[in-house]
């Protein structure tokens, strides 16, 4: 009998305790209550959490916080497609907005060109090796290869083909954090839609490049002259006219040839680093 | 200094590197080069601005005549190392890896000139202001690597109160025996330096820190220390001894502060090279155009020490070594542990370069690293009391403010932590990257 009552009195206290809790777990709910914008917290639900900082904010939270205030475009956000940018401008009930789509694009072909390099064996990291004197290549202003940006890669956009990088547009949001990560400064943000590139970032003379790099353009303008105001020369060294809005295409790459074949488009800059690459393993 | 001058004395922590290759080369004397065709004299040879060329191409220039002129104050006089034409201002190989301006002349094979100043003979009553203009004229940096203006470092403001001169004559870099053999050799003109050093700090203590693996030198040394008042301190065969805050530390047993300066602990510590440079500008009239330089290394066929001009390809020398018995794994400009690895054989020795270290391929091995496996070594070693384990793994996960919280900046680079890693880590270089992102945010915030 005595079992009974020890058993139900034990029942009753953790019912009467777990109630006190509990309502003592209510009233600091409400105390502390951290405030929160619903409609930002729907803009969120809908944001890729990818946390690419693309949209140029901290963050998915801190996008979503601006979209709710009105600050911000959903077409600021490079991940998403457009049909989900569609959905969030509908539920927010805000014009969607026209934002380019970029794309990220190493213009450089040190591999094609068989730039000089030095043997390097210090950190494999490019920050670290352009710090040691300038970096190990004989070129100062092309792809080290050391993949600092594809670390830096969100989307593992980035891919080391033998000792350069390239990138595959059908993965890349253009978020630009690679083009933060790269000391050489050779990764650049283009718009999505450009088809052609001149892949070269040196400055230099067109004969001091020719010394140590096959691919370097040489700024003979033969570009330029073919299809005026779709490439800007700067010193020695053409690119295309990326504000334009109209981009080099096949008819103007055919329309005569790059001494160096230095414009090419992303397809097949991407086989020809392939191929290389496997010739050197082949070697 | 206050202790008896035959205890050894150190500071806490570095290391003992294990063959330190001194045999190669210390029992060499130093031979003078002889003249070549052409010299590439480079204008950015000093820390602080470079100097402006006040010659131009075509010019005939005589021996010690000024060829750029210290452009402000932190900026050092530079000087034709023989007589000649200048053939051309242009861009060579530099020793930094990028390439550097240089005057290039083509000598005419007489090596004629005229000392530019008056000799002050009778130094001890010269006026220091007049000493160290003479400093500033001659055109003399710190030789021991660092390439710093000397009379800057003779110009400490009124508030710091410099009691202490210190030459340093340590070299603790293995390889090196430049100073070794300058010391042995021309033990008056170091001495003498000494005195006119203290003569223009106008201090009362001036002590030359010896390893005392380098007894010839402090026995040659010590003949003329009394005559000059200077003091000859042994010091224990440790690395890095020669760096500045340790030899503060194992002479005067004061320590500078971090982020602080030798003054701020009342030294002024300068390179027996620069002692002795001062020596030949003072009572010479002089200025620096030649240095001694080690050329060293296992493969080298006949390491030796060479008086070289300023300016001389270090193809050049090391051909006078005898050249190479295989093809070297890394060239180098000073010693192992803090000299910085050369591009190419073309680059010139500069006022800073003590020694040429061609180093076999099989010891510049790529070595394979896992991680850290936190066995402390490394903070044994650290003579500045630093932890780069923590610093490094901080480092490769690009969290620099949490490496500027554990002052990676004090770190001078001496390499002992990477020496005695057991994994190979690459901690210097990592911190060395740090120190420019560091760098480089604070330029930013500014």
């Amino acid at each position: 009998m005595e079992n009974t009552t020890v058993l139900i009195a034990a029942v009753v206290l953790m019912c009467l305790l777990g109630a006190a809790l509990g309502a003592v777990i209510g009233i600091f709910v409400r105390i502390f209550k951290v405030k929160s914008d619903l409609l930002a917290d729907f803009a969120l639900e809908l944001l890729p959490g990818a946390n690419c900082g693309g949209c140029g904010y901290a963050g998915c939270a801190d996008f979503a916080k601006a979209l709710a205030a009105g600050k911000a475009n959903p077409s600021g956000c490079p991940v998403s497609s457009a049909e989900q940018i569609a959905a969030i401008s509908s539920a927010l009930g805000v014009d969607a907005g026209q934002m380019e789509r970029k794309c990220a694009v190493v213009l450089c072909r040190c591999d094609i060109g068989e730039v000089r390099h030095m043997n390097y064996n210090g950190v494999q990291d490019c920050a670290a090796a352009h710090l040691v004197g300038g970096g190990p290549q004989e070129c100062h202003y092309g792809c080290l290869g050391l993949g600092t940006c594809a670390r830096k890669c969100p989307f593992g956009a980035i891919e080391i083909i033998g000792m350069v990088a390239v990138v595959h547009r059908e993965l890349c949001v253009g978020c630009g954090k690679c083009v933060a990560a790269c000391p050489r400064g050779v990764i650049k943000l283009v718009p999505a839609d450009a088809e052609y590139h001149v892949y070269c970032n040196s400055p230099k003379k067109g004969a001091v490049k020719r010394q140590f790099c096959k691919a370097g353009c040489i700024g003979c303008r033969k570009c330029e002259r073919s299809a005026p105001g779709k490439f800007v020369i700067n010193g020695f060294l053409s690119q295309v006219n990326y504000d334009a809005g109209e981009y080099p295409d096949e008819k103007v790459a055919a329309a005569f040839t790059c001494p160096v074949g230095g414009l090419l488009d992303v397809e097949s800059r991407i086989a020809a680093a392939r191929a290389k690459a496997e010739e050197v393993k082949n070697k | 200094m206050n202790k008896s001058s035959r205890t050894v004395m150190t500071f806490s922590g570095g290391i003992h590197p294990l063959g330190d290759g001194k045999s190669l080369s210390n029992k060499m004397a130093v031979v003078p080069a002889p003249l070549l065709d052409k010299y590439f004299v480079l204008l950015s040879e000093n820390a602080g601005k470079p100097p402006q060329p006040v010659v131009q191409k075509g010019d005939k220039v005589r021996k010690y005549q000024l060829l750029a002129a210290a452009d402000g104050f932190v900026s050092a006089n530079l000087h034709s190392p023989t007589s000649g034409e200048v053939i051309d201002i242009r861009k060579v190989p530099g020793p930094m890896g990028l390439p550097a301006v240089a005057i290039e002349i083509a000598a005419d094979g007489e090596d004629a000139g005229e000392p530019p100043f008056e000799p002050i003979t009778d130094w001890q009553n010269a006026d220091p202001e007049m000493l160290k203009k003479r400093v500033a004229e001659a055109g003399l940096v710190g030789m021991g690597g660092a390439s710093f203006p000397t009379h800057v470092k003779l110009s400490p403001p009124p508030e710091k109160k410099v009691d202490t001169l210190i030459l340093n004559g340590a070299e603790c870099e293995p390889y090196l025996t430049a100073d070794h053999r300058l010391m042995l050799e021309l033990p008056e003109k170091v001495v003498r330096g000494a005195a006119i050093l203290a003569k223009i700090l106008q201090v009362k203590r001036a002590g030359i820190g010896v390893e005392i693996n380098k007894s010839d030198a402090i026995d040659a040394l010590n003949k003329f220390g009394s005559r000059y008042n200077v003091e000859i301190v042994p010091l224990k065969v440790r690395y890095p001894q020669g760096s500045e805050k340790q030899l503060i530390n194992a002479i005067t047993g004061r320590k500078v502060r971090s982020g602080g300066l030798p003054m701020d602990a009342g030294c002024v510590v300068q390179n027996v090279a620069t002692a002795a440079a001062l020596s030949d500008a003072v009572t010479e009239g002089i200025p620096l155009i030649e240095r001694i330089v080690t050329v060293t290394g296992e493969v080298v066929v006949e390491p030796g020490n060479f008086r070289a001009k300023i300016g001389t390809p270090a193809i050049e020398l090391v051909k006078l070594a005898g050249g190479v018995t295989e093809e070297p794994g890394k060239l180098i400009f000073g010693g192992p542990m803090m000299g910085f690895a050369q591009k190419s054989f073309e680059v010139p020795i500069a006022k800073n370069t003590s020694g040429i270290l061609l180093l076999p391929t099989k010891v510049s091995l790529n070595y394979a690293t896992t991680g850290c496996i936190r066995c402390g070594r490394c903070v044994q070693g650290c003579p500045m009391k630093l932890m780069p384990c923590l610093l490094s793994t901080a480092i490769e996960a690009d969290r620099f403010d949490l490496a500027a919280q554990n002052h990676v900046m004090d770190c001078m680079e001496c390499g002992s932590c990477a020496y005695v890693c057991p994994d190979h880590r690459p901690l210097v270089q990592n911190i060395r990257r740090a120190k420019a992102e560091l760098r480089k945010q604070a330029a930013k915030g500014n």
